[in-house]
């Protein structure tokens, strides 16, 4: 990538400066500053409609800004010329459904994207899928069918499927949210393990716990704005902002 | 994993709705003529009308395709195409009236009488039309004496016979699908009362389904009206039939043919488009009735 | 073998003289039915074929970015779905067929570049195909936006999307609705006989023309066959329909 050449692994993987997003005259953002380093897990955390979930997905595209700059690895993503497919082979995405291929058994839905978007070996990928659906610790479920998964196993999936596209960072928008209590665990596990193989992670979660023990850096957005963030302990102990310290009460 | 755990993740997991998949949807006609503005049809006639100069202006030829279909459209309406209305109302009474028999045949508890009457409707309903159309054709006699009265089949009349064995087989469904669609309780209320199932039937079920039966009906009258075309092939001078005589009056001009089956088209357009929007308002009228 | 059953049937026209199964021992008329069926069985498949790329396509381009090209769409699904089929096919071939350039095999015939042939199944594909669309767009409707953001977010192109992802389970929505619509084309290919297709009605009315001892014969003959089609079509799909199903959902 010709961008890459002005980028050095010290300078932050992703580099948010003032983005303004709004859906018609609702203003959804309102100027988000964000700078993430190379292997650091980062937790939006805040009440729902606050625009966690749009800023990630801005990250990858999915949703265009309207003001301010979006820098993955010194590539500009609102950039109308951006080769969107370079991109999302650095940004690997998880979302809240899990939107695994119903039609495609476990390891066709991982290796669908190397073969096709990457036109790797067939032979390669599927190793390597093997080898994912182990790691995620799906091992034996090769050949089902989402439909006879559970949740928490689809996700499982889903996160699997993004890895094979080798993505230097993964975004995960509220993965847990949609599934049993039972299930979010083993996700999470399998979170924390790529968060300790050095994997850039930007999650959107409500689960604080795990957010306190794996994150690096907490964000906490209310209305479109961060309005306070800080490493776990800091952020946790001793909040400074009302509105940090009365939705940290009612959620903890 | 049990079966129970997976039907309760399906929930959660709806990436496609496979349980409510697309059925077939008899009404497809009536829906997407139905569903037009009403400005389409009157854009279509000037589509038509202008076509043909346009087609004039190009090749030059000292044709007046305009001025040619002006002459013969009182003609093609008047001795075409009301008679393949009369066709059609002809066909919709003997297919009400069969439909009717045969779909109630297709209920009975007479067995031999049941199979009988499903028989006949998956053979007609599953037969193509044109092949119906030439089995009446050739089956039936040019006369028929009966009690010594003589009756003729003119060709029209056979047509007629033929094009309404599919909507026999087609209302027959009809019927025996909204009878079905009665609850049961409605039959035992009715037999607690000491009622024949002959009386149950006419007073009690049919009255109650036949709203239901309308919108389906009117939509296999706008099918019918659309196919009364086909009977040109067996000499009945209908429509599409005077067309290609007019045509062939107007010394075979090809520019003609586009001007004129157009207008064929357009016809046929006019006519079902009200029919579709009544039978739409009606079934939206009686659904929430129901 | 062969011989024993042409000779049977021989005997039962003479024996029956209004069931003449001509065609069971009368080579010319054999091979007259065997033609028919060939046309039949050909125009079937080569609409059935012709009328699903339609389909696919039309969906493909109602769902584009491009006004116009919804639009055409739409003006053609409109066209064709509310205007009847026959009188299409005489408007392909008699209007549009006048406009065909010709050419000439032996320097003396004219011949158009289409046949009539080629028109039925011009006209009918287009038929067929306008109600293929709308079936494969409510099918295209019924796939989760979600599953294609997904699809995109792992880098694949609109096409990749559509071809791998909202493709194959549309079909899958789309199926029950598709097969009723390509048994009604299989029955519509008939009205080729308006046009001199010389497939199985035409056939059969040629020989009850020379034979009227053998109408009985044709008219069971094309029952047979046209509901045997049906059926044939229809099991095809409920068994491709079964194939497809998916593992863990729905029935």
């Amino acid at each position: 990538m010709t961008a890459n050449s002005t980028w050095t692994p010290d300078q932050p993987i992703v580099s948010i400066k003032n983005v303004q997003k709004s859906f018609g005259d609702f203003q959804v953002l309102k100027g988000i500053d964000m700078d993430i380093q190379k292997g650091e897990v980062i937790c939006i955390i805040g009440p729902s409609g606050s625009g966690k979930s749009t800023l990630i997905r801005c990250i990858n595209a999915l949703n265009d800004i309207q003001g301010g700059s979006i820098k993955v690895e010194g590539q500009e993503v609102h950039d109308p010329d951006l080769d969107k497919l370079e991109l999302r082979k650095k940004v690997g995405m998880v979302f809240q459904q899990y939107n695994l291929f119903p039609h495609k058994t476990v390891l066709q839905n991982i290796m669908m994207a190397p073969v096709l978007v990457l036109k790797e070996n067939k032979a390669e990928v599927e190793e390597r899928a093997r080898s994912l659906v182990k790691k995620v610790r799906l091992g034996g479920k090769e050949d089902a069918y989402p439909g006879e998964l559970s949740g928490g196993q689809q996700q499982r999936v889903a996160i699997a499927r993004s890895l094979a596209m080798r993505p230097d960072i993964m975004l995960f928008d509220e993965v847990t949210a949609a599934l049993d209590p039972e299930t979010v665990k083993e996700v999470l596990v399998t979170i924390k393990d790529l968060a300790e193989d050095g994997m850039t992670c930007i999650l959107v979660t409500h689960e604080m716990g795990f957010a306190r023990e794996v994150a690096d850096h907490i964000y906490f957005t209310d209305r479109g704005v961060i309005v306070e963030h800080g490493p776990p302990n800091t952020f946790f102990d001793s909040a400074k902002d009302e509105r940090t310290k009365l939705f940290l009460s009612q959620i903890l | 994993m049990t079966t129970h755990s997976n039907q309760n993740r399906f929930a959660v997991l709806k990436p496609i709705d496979t349980t409510r998949r697309m059925s077939y949807d008899p009404m497809t006609l009536s829906r997407s003529l139905g569903s037009l503005p009403v400005w389409t049809p009157f854009a279509a006639l000037a589509v038509a009308a202008i076509w043909p100069q346009i087609v004039y202006a190009q090749t030059a030829t000292g044709v007046d395709p305009i001025g040619a279909l002006w002459r013969w459209a009182p003609f093609l309406i008047t001795k075409g195409f009301l008679f393949n209305i009369l066709i059609s109302f002809l066909c919709l009474l003997l297919g009400t009236l069969g439909g009717l028999a045969i779909g109630l045949g297709q209920i009975s508890h007479v067995k031999p009488l049941r199979w009988l009457c499903w028989g006949i409707t998956q053979l007609f309903r599953n037969s193509p039309w044109l092949v119906l159309l030439f089995i009446v054709m050739l089956a039936l006699p040019f006369e028929l004496t009966i009690f010594g009265n003589t009756f003729f089949f003119p060709a029209w009349i056979k047509a007629v016979i033929g094009l309404s064995l599919p909507i026999i087989a087609n209302i027959s469904e009809i019927v025996r699908g909204a009878v079905a669609s009665v609850p049961t309780t409605q039959w035992e209320a009715a037999e607690s009362l000491a009622m024949t199932r002959r009386q149950a039937m006419w007073r009690i079920i049919l009255p109650q389904c036949f709203k239901r039966m309308i919108p389906p009906w009117m939509n296999w009258y706008a099918i019918l009206t659309m196919a009364t075309p086909l009977v040109s092939i067996l000499g009945v001078e209908e429509v599409v039939n005077l067309t290609r005589q007019a045509i062939e009056a107007e010394d075979n001009l090809p520019e003609l043919l586009a001007p004129f089956y157009g207008f064929v088209l357009i016809l046929f357009f006019i006519y079902c488009y009200p029919i579709a929007r009544l039978t739409l308002r009606l079934e939206r009228r009686f659904a929430v009735k129901l | 073998m062969l011989e024993s059953f042409a000779d049977f049937f021989q005997q039962f026209a003479q024996e029956n003289p209004r069931w003449n199964f001509i065609f069971f021992y009368e080579e010319k008329q054999a091979g007259k039915i065997w033609t028919g069926l060939k046309y039949t069985v050909w125009l079937s498949i080569a609409c059935v074929i012709f009328s699903v790329i339609i389909g696919v396509i039309g969906a493909w381009l109602q769902g584009s970015n491009q006004r116009i090209a919804r639009a055409v769409v739409q003006g053609y699904i409109q066209l064709f779905r509310n205007t009847p089929p026959f009188v299409q096919l005489l408007f392909f071939y008699f209007a549009l067929g006048a406009f065909t350039p010709t050419y000439s095999p032996d320097g003396w015939l004219e011949v158009p570049i289409i046949s009539n042939v080629g028109w039925a199944i011009i006209s009918l594909s287009f038929f067929a195909g306008a109600f293929n669309v709308e079936i494969f767009r409510a099918g295209i409707e019924a796939v989760p936006h979600s599953t294609q953001e997904a699809s995109e977010s792992l880098g694949m192109s609109r096409l990749q999307t559509y071809r791998y992802v909202v493709l194959p389970l549309a079909l899958r929505v789309s199926l029950p609705a598709l097969n009723n619509n390509l048994v009604n084309l299989v029955k519509t290919t008939t009205q080729a006989f308006a046009i001199a297709v010389p497939e199985l009605l035409y056939q059969c009315v040629t020989i009850w023309n020379d034979y009227p001892s053998a109408q009985y014969p044709a008219m069971l003959l094309m029952f047979v066959v046209y509901i045997g089609m049906v059926g044939i079509l229809v099991f095809g799909m409920s068994r491709w329909e079964r194939a497809l199903r998916i593992p863990g959902y729905g029935k």
